[in-house]
């Protein structure tokens, strides 16, 4: 099985979640994108590691994991914080933040 | 057989991908993702990578998912509240993923890479990360248990600002009469009647009256 494969498969999942970070405007959509992406370098990580023969890129992958969960739990609770302010998620909204 | 697999995993994952960015309902968007989830765990498995496999299904698809779908759940999001972009900035979006994609692709076609080894195949097993992790990746393991109480200590502090104030009327409701409860009362329900939590707040005074 080819490398190149995967490359490609993870490219293509990574070129998917930024399509759908700046089609959409709904903020937990975008953060799922987020995690798409995420999940295409871990998956390229692995097959790196696959590759040459070593486990330190599926550590590096584990930790990933770590830091996504911690993220995702402060990422939701802003999401909700900012539903309970103004009773959306949409992004738009929010552009208030650059005056 | 192998490369069958491959195929069949890699096309549920880019058709469930693409279900996540494309459907209008929130929710379809969890149920794909958790599916793209599934897929990738399962490109895991191929390349004997299950120690890895197994902790993508319980993190992502059993609790960070989870989690999405709580809050979505809770915000009462549907397909009909969803906000749309203008088709121009879609389109736009579109292009431009697409763009960086062929640019990749293109840069990336002629990468000298070795094809996947098929001899060592333990290294993904639970044993063999487990030695490496305890012996060469002690410090960030210990590390990243401090960022995770970081992210709890976070998440609680941002989630408890937002009711805040009800917690303040409610406690000084406590120290003031039974009167004046029965006017903050109505006042606050008739001030918070658009709000979902003005019923269980007003179902918390009388709990304490």
């Amino acid at each position: 099985m080819p490398t190149q494969y995967y490359l490609f498969l993870s490219l293509a999942l990574f070129c998917i979640g930024i399509m759908g970070t700046l089609m959409r405007r709904n903020a937990i959509i975008i953060f799922m994108c987020i995690e798409l992406m995420l999940n295409s370098v871990n998956l390229l990580l692995v097959a790196f590691s696959k590759m040459y023969g070593h486990a330190d890129a599926q550590l590096f992958v584990f930790f990933i994991m770590v830091v996504a969960a911690a993220e995702v739990s402060v990422g939701l609770a802003v999401i909700v914080l900012m539903y309970r302010k103004v009773h959306s998620v949409d992004v738009n909204i929010l552009n208030r933040l650059k005056h | 057989m192998q490369e069958a697999l491959f195929w069949i995993v890699s096309f549920i994952a880019i058709a469930c991908a693409l279900g996540v960015v494309l459907s209008r309902n929130p929710v379809h968007s969890v149920l794909f993702l958790i599916l793209t989830f599934f897929a990738i765990s399962g490109h895991y498995i191929l390349m004997n990578a299950q120690f890895l496999a197994i902790v993508n299904i319980i993190v992502y698809a059993g609790a960070i998912m989870v989690l999405f779908l709580f809050v979505i759940m809770l915000m009462n999001l549907n397909a009909d509240a969803e906000p749309q972009k203008s088709r121009l900035v879609q389109f736009a979006g579109a292009l431009s993923g697409g763009a960086l994609f062929l640019v990749l692709l293109a840069a990336m076609r002629t990468a000298a890479l070795s094809p996947l080894e098929k001899t060592t195949n333990d290294i993904g097993l639970v044993a063999n990360l487990g030695k490496v992790l305890f012996t060469d990746y002690v410090l960030p393991f210990e590390i990243s248990s401090v960022l995770f109480l970081s992210a709890m200590i976070g998440a609680i502090i941002i989630g408890k600002k937002g009711d805040a104030p009800n917690r303040e009327v409610a406690s000084g409701e406590q120290l003031d009469g039974m009167d004046n409860l029965v006017n903050t009362e109505q006042l606050s329900t008739g001030a918070n009647a658009n709000l979902p939590n003005a019923f269980t707040e007003a179902d918390e005074l009388e709990a304490i009256s």
